[in-house]
């Protein structure tokens, strides 16, 4: 009878461990279907049309009917965008991190992430639709901006979206410091204000480098928020308030006259090749951050 | 063990009902053109309830999507503002003619734009309103993306050759152009007279002519266009049904905006 049981559940235990090794491998095999795929298409730019690697990166001449393709536009737009969210985002949520971390009640850290989890679970359409019908015509008004749509209007509504990111990764970032550095500076003298800016910030820069850098990834990949505030005009953004590309929005706007083939479907893969290295490249960072800081 | 053994019985079920479901119904998925789109959701819906064993689905993506997933075959009706001569595999089915309109924000009071003056708007050389007749206020040109068939038709009839500059505004569909130079002051943009028409902004005349179908019919307004609904091949069966619906209900035309092929004064082979 036992020897039955024990066969049966040895068998059951073989099963159950090749199913598990089995959606591991699909998972593996997904991955890499499409980073292969994403490689594949993204370098025919420069293998079937010829366009040299350089002019695609730091040129700004984009006409694809001419085959022109210089990507810089969009680059920059990107790269100011996430800039501009990480300034704005980054301080607060680290603040707020920190305040939950080290000074709030547990009544109120009790309201107040939830709060931040929401902010997480509303779909980026709907800050998108947020953005076009409150903050563009806000901007309109009260700035130089003639339309409302530009820089700024993006800036905003993708510091709000790296918000629950950035605040739930720093204030794990303090909360995994050790008590004895804040009953130290207390013993010391120092205010609570004193310990945070002058011995927990220092100790805590490689949490929140990697709360950062993670805030950073998700502005990068976002797509449909910007693409309904931004402006989507080709034209490096002359102000803050103007309007200018990125790549996920160029991405989204050039895809359904992309035909099969052509010119301007393969500038569309390199653009997604470069946010896929550009993501990976973050995640080495952070990778990277967290063994410096054992 | 019988847990799994029901709902290994219960998933197995579904999927051979799911099946079923489907052919009990045929299904037309109809994409592209948004300045067409008003007209194929009016009909689709009265043909729906008329033949309530027909699905119809209907999206827009734009003309460029229209032609592009006709021609992969990922769509039985592609809707287009232009012709595909890159697909000659599509067979071009025309349904009406729609008229486009050159829109401003109806604040500024500019009613007429000579072709020069909307040439230049759009390349960009006038930038401020006040050097086209139009009070001291910047232009907020808004473009359409370069798979727009509404763009492609304003390219070829108003722009003569002259390249539209990038660096406006640019958004997609009718709809959302129409909202955006309603609410922006300043701003300038074009969209067929199915989205334009009573939706709160000022359509311009061009040269003197006015954006009506009259004149569209009559040949002296340069901005229209035929509306095609390319399917792989001849269309059979209840695609064909469909197509000779929307194309012999004239009241569907009329209400929604757009103008009889048969009343049109004027012919145009590569439009």
């Amino acid at each position: 009878m036992i020897a039955v049981q024990a066969k049966r559940s040895h068998t059951i235990e073989r099963i159950a461990v090749w199913v598990l090794r089995a959606a591991a491998a699909f998972v593996i095999f997904a991955i890499a279907a499409l980073l292969i795929y994403l490689c594949f298409e993204g370098t025919k730019t420069f293998t079937v049309d010829h366009l040299p690697v350089w002019q695609f990166l730091f040129t700004s001449d984009f006409d694809p009917t001419a085959n022109k393709g210089g990507a810089a536009i969009f680059i920059v737009g990107t790269i100011v965008v996430t800039l501009f969210a990480l300034c704005v985002g980054g301080p607060f949520g680290i603040a707020v991190g920190a305040f939950l971390s080290e000074i709030a009640p547990p009544r109120m850290a009790g309201i107040l992430k939830p709060a931040i989890e929401v902010l997480v679970g509303i779909p980026s359409v709907v800050y998108g639709w947020l953005g076009l019908r409150l903050l563009v015509p806000f901007l309109r008004e009260h700035t130089s901006s003639a339309s409302g749509f530009g820089l700024a209007a993006a800036g905003i509504v993708l510091s709000i979206m790296i918000l629950p990111t950035v605040i739930s990764l720093s204030e794990d970032a303090f909360r995994s410091l050790p008590g004895a550095l804040r009953e130290g500076s207390m013993a010391l003298g120092s205010t609570r204000w004193q310990t945070m800016v002058r011995v927990l910030l220092p100790s805590a820069s490689s949490g929140l480098s990697v709360a950062l850098i993670l805030g950073m990834a998700r502005a990068i990949g976002e797509t449909l928020a910007v693409q309904m505030v931004l402006g989507n005009a080709t034209q490096f953004a002359s102000g803050l308030f103007a309007p200018t590309a990125a790549l996920t929005t160029e991405i989204v706007i050039d895809m359904p006259g992309a035909t099969q083939g052509s010119f301007l479907e393969h500038e569309l893969f390199s653009m997604a090749l470069f946010l896929l290295l550009l993501a990976m490249a973050l995640i080495l960072l952070v990778r990277f951050v967290l063994r410096k800081r054992v | 063990m019988t847990k799994i053994a029901a709902l290994a019985a219960l998933f197995l079920g579904a999927s051979l009902l799911a099946p079923t479901a489907a052919f009990a119904d045929t299904s037309i998925s109809i994409a592209g053109s948004t300045a067409l789109l008003p007209l194929v959701k009016d009909a689709a819906g009265i043909y729906q309830t008329m033949h309530p064993d027909v699905k119809i689905s209907v999206s827009g993506g734009g003309s460029g999507t229209g032609i592009a997933q006709a021609a992969a075959k990922a769509i039985d009706i592609g809707d287009s503002d232009i012709t595909a001569p890159n697909n000659p595999e599509l067979h071009d089915n025309r349904v009406a003619v729609i008229g486009f309109a050159v829109v401003t924000n109806p604040s500024l009071g500019v009613k007429n734009l000579t072709k020069a003056q909307i040439q230049d708007i759009f390349t960009g050389k006038v930038s401020n309103w006040k050097e086209v007749g139009g009070p001291d206020q910047k232009i907020v040109v808004i473009n359409r993306p370069r798979s727009s068939g509404t763009r492609a038709v304003f390219t070829k009839t108003l722009m003569g050759g002259k390249t539209v500059n990038e660096a406006g505004l640019t958004e997609d569909a009718t709809g959302t152009v129409v909202s955006v130079v309603q609410t922006t002051p300043g701003a300038i943009s074009y969209a067929a007279f199915s989205g334009t028409h009573g939706k709160g902004v000022s359509e311009v005349a061009i040269d003197g002519i006015a954006p009506t179908d009259d004149n569209v019919i009559d040949g002296k307004y340069p901005f229209w266009s035929y509306e095609h609904m390319f399917t792989q091949g001849a269309p059979t069966g209840e695609i064909s049904r469909f197509i000779a619906f929307v194309q012999t209900r004239t009241d569907l035309l009329a209400k929604n905006g757009y103008i009889k092929i048969s009343d049109m004064k004027v012919k145009e082979s590569d439009r």
